[in-house]
């Protein structure tokens, strides 16, 4: 449909919207069933050492595959975060939320989640309560569907 | 042994929101003034380098096949390069290898953006997987300022020290836009301004945040013989570095940020540079966002790990102070991001050249030019040079 935008000149309005169906495979299956039992799990590289979570097929340093399974802690520490306080078109999660890379105990990379439980309704104000190194804890859904949202978010442990 | 290239013309768009216009106008608009610039025309053109962020910017896939008359690669070999954020300087180091190869003698590279034609950060997302990544995402800002925070945590900036820093680049990149012609935001700024703006994504406020802009930018590599035979001045290419990271967000450490100090590395290699702080005379940051151009003083050696908030305050890199940043205003005033890093190398190219008009930098003969892209995945540098 030809319209006006907000400058006045004349545009075409369009959308392309496209459906997938991404395969799993067998290392990302078995990380989501993990979580259907409230597991989080990694694989160690024979090579490096490392546990990488979510789990790999395969040590991106190495290029080994990864196939020793480890359940890791669901306690992390806060490597960095930031409040996202705007939205665009098709976001997954509504803002204000907070996003989060974090240290799972037991592991060597950082994993990236959500913070809540803490209070959103000032957004200059969330920095006196999350903190780059505190620690936080995974917070399951009572229904688990195989998907990285089983865990609702990481909460603040006390 | 590769031969000697020079920049021989660039071509600039004005950036801001172009819907007076379809994109492929836009586009030759920017070829055309390229071709205008280096006094030069298609026919002497021996292949074209194109690219763009994620083509689905602007709904349309294979911008290349798209723009095939606008950029006069009829004919010709045509080359898509993406690299996201990153495109532009892919797209620079793409035509110099091919003429620094002898594969061709003239090449018109050129990157393109329209931004008001999409949701850019809706597009941006798509780069995120949906498996892991995607639900956290909140485009660009989202990656950059959890960068900032790892960055003030690992060298225990102040957050008020960090917020002042930030503010002042860009109080200084706003001040400068009004210098450049083709510059989208013209708008000064103040400190209390930028440091009480609304937030986008937290520390990050509005004014620390490039804009959406639509525009195209040209540049036109050529031979050491070709450029013999004509009259402008060139800016030669001294030096190029490039370096991906791991994909993996959470695995590399994106403080010490190997990859952005690899890319340095390179390029000083190259272009035989000591002290980057000294011997620089004017860098073009790919600065996006205000905390992650700080980042970038330190990975570039132009001052220690941590004091780039120092440095800042004390004007040394502002315009007149010892290594001036973005006298153009950089990203943070004009962000079409396929032509982004494009207009980095072009600037440098304007600078070393004498030709930047009321943004020049005094005497400038040796220009860093910058890009970034991917999830902070991707850095690209080329420095250009008066002499050969
Ligand atoms: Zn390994």
């Amino acid at each position: 449909m030809i319209t006006r935008d907000k400058k006045g000149n004349p545009i075409l309005e369009a959308e392309a919207r496209i459906p997938y169906e991404l395969a799993l495979g067998p290392t990302v299956h078995r990380f989501f069933e993990g979580f259907k039992q409230r597991k989080i799990l990694g694989t160690r590289c024979h090579a490096c050492g490392r546990v990488l979570v979510p789990a790999r097929s395969f040590c991106p340093r190495c290029f080994v595959d990864m196939n020793e399974w480890v359940e890791v802690s669901q306690e992390g520490r806060v490597l960095s975060w930031a409040v996202t306080n705007y939205e665009y078109f098709g976001m997954p999660t509504k803002p204000p939320f907070i996003q989060s890379l974090i240290l799972l105990g037991g592991t060597d990379c950082g994993f990236m989640h959500l913070i809540g439980g803490v209070d959103l309704s000032d957004v200059d104000r969330v920095g006196r309560i999350v903190k780059t190194g505190m620690t936080v804890r995974a917070v399951w859904r009572e229904s688990r569907t195989g998907c990285i949202m089983d865990i609702q978010h990481f909460a603040p442990v006390d | 042994m590769a031969r000697a290239v020079a920049v021989v013309g660039v071509g600039q768009t004005r950036y801001g929101n172009r819907s007076e216009m379809t994109y492929p106008d836009l586009v030759r608009e920017g070829v055309q003034a390229a071709f205008a610039d280096a006094g030069l025309g298609p026919e002497d053109v021996d292949g074209v380098v194109f690219g763009t962020m994620p083509s689905m910017m602007e709904g349309v896939a294979m911008t290349h096949f798209y723009f095939a008359d606008a950029l006069r690669a009829v004919g010709k070999p045509l080359m898509k390069t993406e690299t996201c954020g990153t495109t532009g300087m892919s797209l620079a180091i793409t035509g110099y290898y091919w003429v620094a190869s002898g594969m061709a003698d003239v090449v018109l590279v050129v990157g393109s953006e329209k931004m008001h034609e999409g949701d850019s950060q809706a597009t941006m997302s798509t780069v995120a997987e949906p498996f892991f990544f995607r639900p956290f995402t909140s485009g660009a800002p989202g990656i950059f300022s959890m960068l900032a925070q790892m960055w003030m945590d690992r060298h225990g900036i102040p957050e008020d020290k960090a917020r002042d820093a930030a503010a002042r680049v860009s109080v200084d990149h706003h001040r400068d836009a009004l210098d450049n012609p083709y510059a989208h935001i013209k708008k000064a700024v103040t400190m209390e301004e930028v440091k009480g703006a609304p937030v986008i994504v937290y520390p990050s406020r509005l004014w620390d945040i490039c804009p959406n802009s639509d525009g195209a930018c040209a540049v036109i590599f050529a031979c050491e013989e070709k450029v013999k035979k004509m009259s402008g001045k060139p800016a030669w290419v001294k030096g190029i570095g490039f370096c991906g990271d791991e994909y993996w967000f959470g695995d590399s450490d994106k403080v010490s940020w190997d990859g952005a100090r690899e890319t340095a590395r390179q390029a000083y290699e190259m272009a035989g540079i000591r002290d980057p702080l000294k011997e620089l005379d004017v860098a073009e940051i790919y600065n996006p966002f205000t905390y992650v151009e700080l980042q970038h003083y330190e990975c570039f050696g132009f001052c220690e790990a941590g004091t780039a908030p120092d440095r800042v305050l004390d004007g040394t890199f502002s315009r007149g102070g010892e290594l001036p940043c973005d006298p153009s205003g950089g990203v943070l005033c004009s962000n079409p991001i396929g032509a982004t890093a494009l207009v980095r190398v072009a600037e440098a190219a304007l600078q070393v050249t004498g030709r930047a008009g009321e943004r020049q930098v005094e005497g400038a003969r040796l220009a860093l030019s910058h890009g970034l892209g991917g999830v902070a995945q991707f850095n690209g540098i080329m420095i250009l040079g008066a002499e050969q």
